[in-house]
C-alpha cells in the first residue's frame, strides 16, 4: 500500500487577471469523461451511471466508478461539488432526504442496493457511516458501541456483547481510555475520543464498507492524526470510502483518490498519481490551490 | 472623505443615544414585568385575605344526651330505626338545657338556628361509630350555623356583621363566648365533604373527585393519541400538502373557544353516544379534544428539538425508523412531552365553559367514587359557589379557588422541575 509521499505546494501569488482567465477554465462541459482508473478488477462496489437529483436540481451527474476490496478511497473536491452526496447513497441514508431521488445501479459484491427486494436496514448494517460531526448517542459509552450488536442481535449473552464492546473499542484505539468509565455518558468525552467512539460503534457491527463523511473536520490536528492512524490500521479489514476536504489527509490514507467537480467525478487514480502527476487540469488547478 | 476624528465624535454622539434608548428598552422591560407581578400580587392577596377564614369554621360546645326515648332508636344495628330515628331532637334538647330560660316558639327557632341543621345527622354518625353511647352523655362540640359562623367570625374581628342575627342570638353567643363554649376549629369539612345547600356543610371533596377522575381520563386519552400523532406527523408522515392541511387544522384546534367543544360533546356524546351527562367520561372525552392540540403541538416541538445528527447516526447503524424513533428521539424528546402534557392538563383542570354544556354544573352531594358517577368540577364548583346568595360562600369560593390554584401551581411547577431534570445537553 503506497500513499502519496508529497503534496503540492500552494503557489504564492495568483493575480486577479490570471484567476478570471482560471475562472472560466473551471467550466466543466456535458460531454466530460472521467479520466484515469475508475475501474477495478475485482470490485466491492460497483456504481454505474449514477444521477441523483434533490427535487429539481441534479446533484450527481452520470458517476461510474468502483471500489475495491479493503482499499481507501478518498473523495476530494470543492464544496458543493456533490461528493458527500455521493457518498450517502452508497447506503442510502438519501433515502431519509425529502425529495432526493438516485438513478443508476449500485451494487455490492453483485447485489444491487436499490432493488426493492433489499432491506435497507441490512444494507447499512454491512455499510456502516461515519459522520462529520461526532454524533454519540446520548447514553453509555457501552451502550453507544453495544447498541448496533443489540438491535442486530449479534450477541447471545451478556458476555458475548462485552466481548464485541471491548474488541470494537480497542479496534478504534480507545479501549486504553476509556475501559475504567464504560457506563458513563459517551458525550462526555472530547470531539476526537467521541468520533473514534463513532467508528466504534460502527465496526462493532462488523460491517464490509465503511464510509467516512469528513470524519476530521471537526476534529483539531492531534485528534486528526489518531483518526488517521486508525484508518490506516483498519484499512486491513475494511474498505473505507472517506470524503475529505483536506488534500493532505486523502494524500496521507488513501490507495486511491476520486476527485469531484460540480457534480461530476472527473478523474480517478492512484492517490500518488493524483497528487504528483494528475491527469486532468482541473485537478492540477484543485490540488495545486487555485480554487477551491 | 471626513477626518478620523470627525467620525469619533459622531461615533460617540450616536453612542450616547444608542446607550440612551437602550437604558429606555431595559426600564420598559422592568416595568411590564411590575405591572405583571402586581396583577398577581393583587389577585392573590384579594382572594387569600377573602378565603382564608373558610379554612376555620365556627363549632359550639353543648352537653348532649342521647336519649334512646328522644330519638326512638332501640336496637343500634337496625337500619330502618336509623332512618326514622328524630335525630333533630338531639341537639335541640342539647341547647334547651345549655339556655333554660328560653321559651314561646319564636325563640327557640332562634335559638335551634344556632346549630347547623345538619347538626343531628353529625351525632347520628358519632352514634353509629360509637354505638355504646346511646342513653349516655357527653360535651361536645357541635358545628355553628354558616350565619353564626360568619357573625362569631366578624365580631372576633371587631366589625360584627349582624343583619341575619336577632338580639338574643347575638346575646347567646356572648355569653357562650366568654364562657368557652364557642370556638374556631379547623375546617375539615371543606376538604371531606361534597357540596351542600348550608355553606357550614359545603366541601370540595367531590369538587375534586369529580377533578381527579375527569382529568385521570382526559391524561389517559390525550396523552398517548396526541404523542402518537405528533410522532407520525414529525418522523413518518411525507411533507405534502395533506400534512400541511392538517398541521393548519391542528393549530386551529388550538384556538377554537372552549365552548364550542362544548357544544360539540352534547351534541356527538351525549346526543349520538348517548354517554350519560353530568359525569367525568364525558367531561373526560369533551376535555380530551380540547387538550389534544396542546399536546400534539408541544409533543412536536420537543421532537424537532431532537438534533437530526442523533437520528442519523441511528439510521446509520442501521436501526429502522420505528427503532431510531423508540430508542433514541422519543428518550430524548420525552421531558418535553411530558411538560406539554401536564400545561395541557393544568389548562383541562381550569377549564369551565366546556363543562356547563355537557351537564356538569349539577348541584351534585354526593363524593364520586367512579367514572360514571355524576360530578361536578373545581372550576364549576366555584362558580356555583360565587353564584349562591349565602354571604358564608363567598369565603368558601375564595378557599375553594385557592385550592384549585394551588393544584395549579403545583402542577406547573413540576413541569418545570420535570423540564430541568430531565433534560440533556449534547
Amino acid at each position: 500500500m503506497s500513499k502519496a509521499a508529497t503534496v503540492a505546494k500552494k503557489p504564492k501569488k495568483t493575480a486577479g487577471a490570471k484567476k478570471k482567465a482560471a475562472d472560466q477554465d473551471l467550466q466543466i462541459s456535458a460531454e466530460e469523461v472521467t479520466v484515469g482508473q475508475s475501474f477495478t478488477d475485482k470490485p466491492k462496489m460497483t456504481m454505474r451511471n449514477i444521477n441523483v437529483f434533490y427535487s429539481d436540481k441534479q446533484a450527481i451527474h452520470d458517476v461510474s466508478i468502483d471500489i475495491a476490496q479493503n482499499e481507501v478511497i478518498a473523495m476530494i473536491g470543492p464544496s458543493g461539488c456533490g461528493k458527500s452526496t455521493f457518498l450517502r447513497t452508497l447506503n442510502r441514508m438519501n433515502d431519509t432526504v425529502e425529495g432526493c431521488r438516485v438513478e443508476g445501479e449500485i451494487c455490492m459484491d453483485g447485489e444491487n442496493l436499490y432493488s426493492p427486494k433489499l432491506d435497507v436496514v441490512e444494507l447499512r448494517a454491512r455499510v456502516g457511516m461515519v459522520f462529520q460531526k461526532p454524533n454519540p448517542f446520548p447514553k453509555s459509552i457501552y451502550e453507544n458501541v453495544a447498541y448496533g450488536p443489540k438491535i442486530h442481535g449479534l450477541a447471545d449473552t451478556r458476555v458475548d456483547l462485552d466481548e464485541i464492546v471491548e474488541n470494537s473499542l480497542k479496534r478504534a484505539s480507545l479501549w486504553e481510555e476509556v475501559k475504567e468509565r464504560l457506563h458513563q455518558p459517551g458525550t462526555g468525552l472530547s470531539g476526537g475520543q467521541q468520533q473514534r467512539l463513532c467508528i466504534a460503534r460502527a465496526i462493532a457491527v462488523s460491517p464490509e464498507v465503511i464510509l467516512m463523511d469528513e470524519p476530521c473536520s471537526a476534529l483539531d490536528p492531534i485528534a486528526t492524526a489518531k483518526i488517521e492512524e486508525l484508518i490506516e490500521e483498519l484499512s486491513q479489514n475494511f474498505t473505507i470510502a472517506i470524503v475529505t476536504h483536506s488534500m493532505q489527509q486523502a494524500a496521507r490514507v488513501s490507495d486511491r483518490t476520486a476527485y469531484f467537480h460540480l457534480g461530476k467525478l472527473v478523474e480517478v487514480n492512484p492517490t500518488e498519481k493524483v497528487f504528483t502527476m494528475p491527469e486532468h487540469k482541473l485537478t492540477e488547478a484543485y490540488i495545486t490551490g487555485r480554487f477551491g | 472623505m471626513s477626518k478620523p476624528v470627525d467620525n469619533l465624535d459622531k461615533i460617540k454622539q450616536s453612542l450616547t443615544r444608542r446607550n440612551r434608548a437602550e437604558t429606555r428598552f431595559r426600564w420598559y422591560g422592568r416595568i411590564a414585568i411590575l405591572i405583571g407581578l402586581a396583577a398577581v400580587i393583587v389577585l392573590f392577596t384579594d382572594i387569600i385575605s377573602k378565603g382564608h377564614g373558610a379554612f376555620r369554621v365556627t363549632y359550639i360546645q353543648l352537653d348532649v344526651h342521647y336519649d334512646q326515648d328522644i330519638i326512638g332508636v332501640a336496637n343500634m344495628t337496625d337500619p330502618a330505626q336509623l332512618a326514622d330515628g328524630n335525630w333533630d331532637a338531639v341537639p335541640k334538647s342539647a341547647l334547651r338545657s345549655k339556655f333554660t330560660d328560653v321559651s314561646g316558639r319564636r325563640d327557640k327557632r332562634k335559638l335551634y338556628a344556632l346549630l347547623s341543621n345538619g347538626a343531628g345527622f353529625d351525632l347520628k354518625d358519632r352514634l353509629v361509630a360509637n354505638p355504646l353511647l346511646l342513653g349516655q352523655t357527653e360535651s361536645i362540640w357541635i358545628l355553628a350555623d354558616d350565619d353564626i359562623d360568619t357573625y362569631y367570625k366578624t365580631w372576633l374581628d371587631g366589625e360584627p356583621y349582624a343583619a341575619r342575627m336577632a338580639d338574643n342570638q347575638m346575646a347567646w353567643i356572648e355569653q357562650l363566648h366568654n364562657e368557652g363554649n364557642i370556638r374556631l376549629q379547623f375546617n375539615s369539612n371543606l376538604f371531606t365533604r361534597g357540596d351542600s345547600r348550608e355553606p357550614e356543610q359545603a366541601g370540595i371533596r367531590g369538587a375534586i373527585m369529580g377533578s381527579f377522575f375527569t382529568l385521570v381520563l382526559t391524561l389517559m386519552l390525550s396523552f398517548p393519541i396526541g404523542v402518537s400523532a405528533a410522532i407520525y406527523l414529525e418522523e413518518f408522515a411525507p411533507k405534502n400538502r395533506w400534512t400541511d392541511f392538517i398541521e393548519v387544522n391542528i393549530n386551529n384546534l388550538a384556538a377554537v373557544p372552549s365552548i364550542i367543544f362544548g357544544l360539540l360533546g352534547l351534541a356527538i356524546f351525549i346526543n349520538f353516544f348517548h354517554v350519560p351527562r353530568s359525569v367525568p367520561v364525558v367531561g373526560g372525552l369533551v376535555l380530551t379534544l380540547m387538550t389534544l392540540p396542546t399536546i400534539i403541538i408541544t409533543s412536536r416541538a420537543a421532537i424537532k428539538s431532537v438534533p437530526p445528527s442523533i437520528r442519523e447516526a441511528a439510521l446509520g447503524m442501521g436501526a429502522s425508523k420505528y427503532q431510531t424513533v423508540l430508542h433514541h428521539v422519543l428518550p430524548l424528546a420525552l421531558p418535553g412531552m411530558l411538560t406539554g402534557a401536564i400545561i395541557g392538563m393544568a389548562q383541562a383542570l381550569g377549564e369551565t365553559a366546556p363543562l356547563l354544556m355537557i351537564g356538569m354544573v349539577a348541584f351534585i352531594v354526593d363524593i364520586p367514587a367512579g367514572f360514571t358517577d355524576p360530578a361536578t368540577v373545581l372550576p364549576v364548583q366555584i362558580f356555583l359557589w360565587a353564584d349562591s346568595p349565602e354571604r358564608a360562600f363567598i369565603e368558601k369560593t375564595s378557599a375553594a379557588i385557592m385550592v384549585l390554584l394551588s393544584f395549579l401551581i403545583i402542577m406547573n411547577t413540576s413541569a418545570v422541575w420535570l423540564r430541568k431534570r430531565l433534560e440533556r445537553r449534547w
